[in-house]
């Protein structure tokens, strides 16, 4: 049973509520305090926001590994608290190497240390993976070796699912900070959204994994979602410095959201389809083409958001346990608020890489330095004919 | 039906002596070798069986490599595939799943979205004039990750509405286990593919080498064995080791040699579009040229030469032989142990005398990682042609401050001569 992490300040303040109202209450609050958190390291801005990924990240990896270590009573074989740890060191390292060096070239470029590092990147990764590899294989011991072979399983899922997630949030979020904050607030809405729309008009059970969820509190979730999402990026498509790409400024050694908003960012008029004109009274809209993808976004957080839900729910059930950890006073652990989070994340980075965004221009130029000179040279010419060609040169 | 929950709880818990034991191997051996080998003991048999077979897999291995690119291509999809199979059906049955059958569709499709993802990242990069000429194979390209990526969820949604209330848990290892699997055997399995483009010599010295380890280190330690290397597996020897090691090298450089002569081995495969055919014909790269270099006064009194004539690929092969014959031997331990986690002795039935395909390239895994990461690292240079076409991609405004940034840096170098207009 879970130990009671509710705050004593919490716990005298409601001490004359039944324990149901009482436990609504410490959601409510521990609720708002999440959401005015998020709000204030948006305002301080990307880094910090990227340290705070950062610190999840660890966190999730933390709670997964414990119950690995839960359930197969393998906290006292020592090497593996270690090799779990290097391992999340180097996978962390890799993907930060390979961000680090699409982003930040020229500060790579300046550094000679940097520059060596990025240069090899690769192999010094990969010679770091397999030093903890070889040291997984030198440490098993005769008695246990399923058990160690099933925490190395366990550890690599586990990177799999932790790990890239979160650089693939950290992408999102160069791409413009937009990209990270509606995503991730559909999320939320939603499950705030169906909550709601569950506990007033819940019915129809939706699926047995988790047995408090409806299909009214789906549905209704689902356009509560979707015109959320609408309004809310409405009102930060105005703003440069969620629109615009994060960039690092080396003149002033710090990250900068100043740019020329791209067409998405800029207001169009749309012609309203027949049918809604009726309803709605209005023959065009004014609208920004950054709100059409919100609703796939939206749409996504709603009807497959879930799934990571269901996903995580059904875990805890294989594994008998009622929450990832006690973090979060009334929440759980911190998986437990990110798990709808995971697919959201690779969701929106594969649609800005197949949908919005062309291929990163420093990166090229820096591939472009690595080649022959006889093919720098065919390739310049050719871009030079292209660019005579249409007529921008 | 037994509460499968508690039992697999019982199953994690204790130790490894829980494990059911697996049905005797069954003897897969040809009649005709047996009719042959009849008088022998069953020691002698053995060998010869073991014998016979390792000289039937290089045969076939030379026989494929005339073949051609596109037949090599087949046979590493056929072994990932073998390979993957054999992995799937240890863990149905340690874990009593093979009653399941969503397990089993889902774990195939798994694997075909995977290969799909894979296929489409490597492929379209160098068949880019074949698909510029078909419009619905340009659709697929654009939306490569996009189109994976949905059929990957599908296969995750299917997994979370088959979720059977006493199964939960042996539904979230197989899961795990397809997972990890799929890591093990797809992507090594491109990236053998991605250094096979690289030029055949990339494919075929490294795997060489590993065989070449595997077997002169056996033959090192069945002559001079004396000293246990790893607990985990008691028939390895230092002395097998440290001989297999420098023979692998010897080796490694003599092959290369060899191949490092042929076009054939030693241009990047390219995809003809007017012949519809895989050709390997270029201007061998400074590689493959013959240097001389001069001989380190050490080696000079005992070769008795001054300089030597060597190709620069032979460097590199020294670099690959010492990873096949030291590190290499790691992934041989990594299954070893998985073999007794599981108390299984081989992987499968298939090759008679030497268990299942995954036996045989339970070494060469680590190997096709290293050499991707190598060629990446210190070979070869990014794609001229992909570099092109993303930069064709690129808005206007970009592409002009590219050119910018190019032209200066081609001045800068003196590959291209300042001019006054442009």
């Amino acid at each position: 049973p879970t130990s009671d992490d509710t705050p004593e300040v919490l716990n005298r303040a409601l001490s004359n509520l039944s324990s149901r109202w009482k436990n609504w209450w410490v959601r409510g609050i521990l609720t708002l305090a999440m959401i005015t958190f998020f709000f204030i390291i948006i305002y301080l801005g990307p880094m910090v926001l990227m340290t705070i990924v950062m610190c999840v990240q660890i966190k999730c990896f933390h709670e997964i590994i414990t119950i690995g270590y839960n359930v197969y009573h393998s906290y006292d074989l020592p090497w593996f608290r270690t090799l779990s740890w290097y391992f999340l060191l180097c996978v962390n390292y890799f993907f930060y190497g390979e961000t680090v060096t699409d982003y930040f070239f020229t500060l790579v470029q300046r550094e000679e240390p940097l520059r060596i590092l990025s240069k090899y990147h690769r192999f010094i990764s990969f010679a770091l993976y397999l030093t903890g590899f070889c040291m997984f294989v030198l440490s098993l011991v005769k008695k246990h070796y399923r058990l160690q072979f099933y925490m190395f399983g366990w550890t690599h899922v586990t990177l799999l699912i932790v790990v890239t997630q979160s650089h693939l949030i950290i992408h999102n979020l160069f791409e413009g900070m937009i990209w990270f904050i509606v995503p991730i607030s559909c999320v939320i809405c939603n499950d705030i959204m169906a909550y709601m729309f569950g506990f007033f008009f819940g019915r129809t059970p939706l699926i047995k994994l988790s047995p408090k969820k409806t299909w009214e509190g789906f549905i209704g979730g689902f356009f509560a979602t979707v015109l959320f999402g609408l309004l809310l990026s409405y009102v930060m498509s105005g703003y440069r410095c969620f629109t615009c790409p994060v960039e690092f400024n080396n003149d002033t050694n710090s990250f900068t959201v100043d740019c020329e908003p791209s067409e998405l960012f800029q207001l169009q008029e749309y012609n309203i389809p027949l049918v809604l004109q009726s309803v709605v009274g209005w023959k065009t809209v004014r609208m920004y083409p950054f709100q059409i993808h919100s609703i796939a976004l939206s749409t996504f957080a709603s009807l497959i958001g879930p799934f990571g839900g269901f996903f995580a729910s059904g875990f805890k059930r294989a594994f008998k346990i009622k929450d990832f950890a006690n973090t979060i006073p009334g929440h759980g652990g911190i998986m437990d608020r990110f798990d709808c989070q995971y697919l959201m994340a690779t969701f929106v980075n594969v649609y800005i890489a197949s949908f919005i965004r062309g291929p990163n221009p420093s990166k090229l130029i820096q591939q472009f330095l690595t080649l022959r000179p006889d093919q720098q040279l065919h390739i310049f010419n050719t871009l030079k004919a292209h660019l005579v060609d249409k007529g921008i040169l | 039906e037994v509460d499968l929950e508690e039992r697999l709880g019982e199953l994690d818990l204790r130790s490894d002596s829980d494990v059911p034991d697996v049905p005797p191997a069954t003897d897969s051996t040809p009649e005709i070798l047996k009719r042959a080998l009849s008088g022998l003991s069953a020691r002698w048999k053995n060998w010869w069986i073991r014998g016979i077979l390792t000289l039937a897999m290089i045969s076939g291995f030379f026989l494929i490599i005339y073949l051609g690119s596109f037949m090599l291509m087949l046979l590493v999809l056929s072994i990932q595939v073998k390979c993957y199979h054999e992995i799937i059906t240890i863990g149905y049955r340690v874990y009593h799943s093979y009653d399941l059958p969503w397990f089993r569709s889902l774990s195939w499709y798994f694997l075909l979205c995977v290969n799909y993802f894979f296929y489409g990242e490597t492929v379209a990069d160098y068949f880019a004039t074949f698909v510029q000429r078909r419009e619905q194979l340009q659709f697929l390209i654009r939306y490569h990750r996009f189109i994976s990526f949905a059929l990957y969820l599908t296969g995750f949604c299917m997994f979370v509405l088959s979720l059977v209330k006493k199964h939960y848990r042996l539904q979230f290892y197989m899961f795990a286990w397809t997972h990890v699997t799929l890591l093990i055997t797809v992507t090594q399995s491109h990236l053998v593919i991605q250094n096979l483009f690289e030029g055949m010599i990339w494919f075929l010295v490294p795997i060489s080498s590993v065989i070449c380890n595997d077997i002169t280190a056996y033959i090192f330690g069945f002559f001079f064995g004396r000293t246990p290397l790893i607990k985990l597996s008691p028939k390895k020897t230092w002395e097998g080791f440290i001989g297999g090691f420098f023979s692998t090298v010897v080796f490694g450089f003599i092959f290369s040699y060899f191949l490092a002569q042929h076009q054939y081995f030693v241009c990047p495969v390219e995809y003809n579009s007017e012949t519809n055919r895989f050709v390997t014909e270029c201007e061998p790269s400074e590689l493959f040229q013959m240097k001389k270099y001069s001989v380190p006064p050490l080696l000079q009194a005992v070769l008795g030469w001054e300089t030597v004539n060597m190709y620069p690929f032979q460097m590199h092969s020294i670099a690959l032989s010492t990873f096949a014959s030291l590190i290499g031997p790691f992934g041989g331990f990594f299954a070893s142990g998985f073999k007794r986690a599981f108390k299984i002795k081989d992987f499968a039935d298939t090759i008679p005398g030497h268990g299942g395909i995954m036996d045989r390239f339970d070494c060469q895994y680590l190997m096709a990682t290293f050499v991707h990461v190598y060629i990446t690292s210190f070979i070869r240079g990014p794609n001229p042609s992909k570099l092109l076409k993303q930069l064709l991609i690129l808005q206007p405004e970009q592409q002009l401050s590219v050119y910018k940034t190019l032209k200066s840096h081609l001045v800068e170098k003196g590959i291209l001569q300042p001019s006054l207009k442009g």
